[in-house]
């Protein structure tokens, strides 16, 4: 059970019973629940979905050649090409958390490459890096991103790559300013003073310190990604139709909403449920590995 | 401080240089081409080559570039390709109503956020507090064009309270401002209820409340002054969030500002008019946090500004 003695604290992932405080919260269970929801009807999609996703069904439209409300047969209704709402909800769901994970994961990854670097290294690579985020700072993130969107011909994959290059500075400056304060405790002086070489230090003492920060800003930074690529998907640079995707379902049907509202409301509050899982579950993280944030309760 | 103030406006000239210069190289390369745009579908090969040459657009990036900053710094930020108007004269036409729309963003988010910040601070740990925090995160969880359509619906096409769209009187700006501020909203309300906490914490309102006041006049007088100073210096760093707010918003309730205008001007690939958003886009963040940081010492004398 002991571990040898370290000069170090040793850099454990997580504290223990980290996953068992988590629990104890309602909000964070409230937020998994979503989550394992989501990511279900995601996964079985092929399974559970009652139609095809892009089958215009004959009898999905009314005489009139209009949407139908939610009933037994169509439970979320039909869209305005008769297609089942329920089945492009759960083929969204696939589009959603593929951006949102890949979308997020690479921003974290080049969020933390570039805040580590800055920050470990500093000198004038640390200054060009972090003047570089200071920069991007001032982009507006959201017109940056439609720019880029329409300038590649958006295909999941560019969505996902876009959304991250505009959302990667956030991580940037936090991991930044997490690595120079670490850079500057005791143990890392006493590592250096055992003569660590410089990789040691940012593997072994560095990055795994990192850790809980880079759990709390990728969990809160997938609601973020979310939101974004329903909005860009929502003003037609997102991903394409006919692959559904949340943001793309309102996009398709908003002109006729107040006929229909359903096919804006319905994928409109997955939508705002899949932001606010992510949020729910990264907040409760933070109280949970940060100490210091907690106190204000 | 002048020292300060001057080092950050060479430092915000450096970023907006920055800008302009990534905008430019994203837009040089765009594999649409705005001449073909231009020159409609039917131009013969030679009538877009005169265009082209016409417009300058067959040199060099560099060379373009350059001409577009030389421009820029005289406050001529080039033609629109597709309306033969300046940008500046059509960026003036739109920026009063986006102002306006900001500024009524800007005084919904704070109305709500702060107002629910200081309850939930009031009422700290009891059921009403979690229940409002709850709220605030629905607020930042809420996509605003969603936001926007379910006003639209309930209090313009059921109600019938305000106009469905368009811009004219106080009753067009009501629903895109509490859009465009609800998201904020969420998160001044979080921040306001922690630096109420922490002021209601303070030796001084025990004073206060040893010398017998009531509880509305501590509230009031002592605790919310204090408490509202920090939130203060958060607006100028707001302003980004904003700009990307208002090109949703605007596109939702047909509100004719600068958002509809770049959204416009990049499905047409209109280059010099996506350009002029752009960067009065990031002047106005740079700006908003260069404010930020000025008045921050301002409102507590303990920090010095470096």
């Amino acid at each position: 059970m002991s571990e040898p003695v370290q000069t170090a604290p040793a850099p454990a992932a997580l504290p223990a019973g980290t996953l068992r405080r988590l629990m104890r919260r309602k909000l964070a269970l409230f937020g998994l629940a979503i989550i394992f929801l989501v990511v279900g009807g995601a996964v079985f999609a092929p399974w559970i979905a009652p139609y095809a996703p892009d089958d215009q069904l004959f009898e999905g439209l009314t005489l009139f050649g209009e949407p139908m409300p939610p009933s037994a047969a169509f439970l979320m209704g039909t869209d305005l090409l008769g297609r089942d709402l329920f089945s492009r909800m759960l083929y969204g769901a696939q589009t959603s958390l593929i951006i949102g994970v890949v979308a997020n994961g690479v921003a974290l990854v080049i969020g933390t490459l570039v805040g580590v670097l800055a920050g470990f290294l500093r000198g004038w690579i640390g200054a060009v890096l972090m003047r570089f985020t200071d920069l991007m700072m001032a982009f507006p993130a959201l017109l940056l991103a439609i720019c880029l969107a329409a300038i590649f011909q958006p295909s999941l994959w560019i969505v996902a790559m876009v959304i991250a290059l505009v959302n990667w500075v956030q991580t940037a400056r936090v991991v930044y300013t997490e690595t120079t304060s670490l850079a500057e405790r005791e143990f890392i002086a006493a590592e250096k003073t055992l003569g660590a070489s410089r990789a040691r230090i940012l593997f072994k003492h560095i990055l795994p310190h990192l850790i809980p920060t880079l759990i709390v800003w990728g969990t809160l930074g997938i609601s973020v990604t979310v939101l974004l690529e329903a909005t860009l998907s929502f003003l037609g640079v997102g991903v394409q139709p006919p692959t559904p995707s949340w943001g793309n379902i309102i996009f398709e049907n908003q002109t006729y909403f107040q006929a229909a509202p359903w096919l804006v409301f319905i994928p409109g509050a997955a939508i705002l449920l899949l932001a606010l899982a992510f949020n729910l579950v990264g907040d409760a993280l933070r109280d949970v590995l940060d100490p210091t944030q907690r106190g204000n309760d | 401080m002048a020292g300060y103030l001057f080092r950050r406006l060479v430092q915000s000239a450096l970023i907006l240089l920055g800008v302009s210069f990534i905008t430019f190289v994203l837009l040089y390369v765009l594999p649409a081409d705005p001449v073909r745009q231009i020159a409609g579908r039917s131009a013969t090969a030679q009538t877009v080559e005169n265009i082209r040459q016409q417009l300058g657009l067959d040199q060099p990036m560099l060379v373009q570039y350059w001409r577009y900053l030389t421009g820029l710094v005289q406050g001529d930020m080039g033609r629109s390709y597709l309306q033969k108007t300046e940008v500046s004269t059509l960026i003036a036409a739109r920026l009063p109503a986006s102002l306006l729309l900001m500024a009524g963003g800007i005084a919904c988010e704070l109305l709500i956020g702060l107002t629910l910040g200081v309850v939930a601070a009031v009422f700290r740990g009891r059921p009403l507090d979690q229940g409002l925090m709850v709220v605030s995160f629905v607020a930042v969880s809420a996509p605003q064009f969603v936001v926007g359509l379910l006003l639209l619906y309930v209090f313009a096409v059921q109600l019938g309270w305000f106009p469905i769209g368009g811009y004219g009187t106080a009753a067009h700006l009501v629903l895109p401002a509490v859009t465009l501020g609800i998201m904020g909203s969420g998160w001044y309300s979080r921040m306001m209820r922690s630096s109420m906490v922490e002021v209601l914490r303070q030796d001084y309102i025990r004073t206060a409340r040893a010398k017998g006041l009531t509880r509305a006049r501590i509230l009031i007088r002592h605790a919310l002054p204090n408490a509202i100073l920090p939130i203060i210096a958060m607006i100028g760093i707001d302003i980004g969030i904003f700009m990307g707010g208002i090109v949703v918003v605007e596109s939702v309730f047909g509100w004719p500002g600068i958002g509809q205008l770049a959204w416009q001007a990049i499905q047409r690939v209109d280059i010099p008019v996506i350009m002029g958003v752009t960067m009065v886009s990031a002047a106005a963040i740079v700006l908003g946090n260069l404010l930020a940081d000025l008045i921050t010492p301002l409102i507590d004398p303990r920090i010095k500004l470096r």
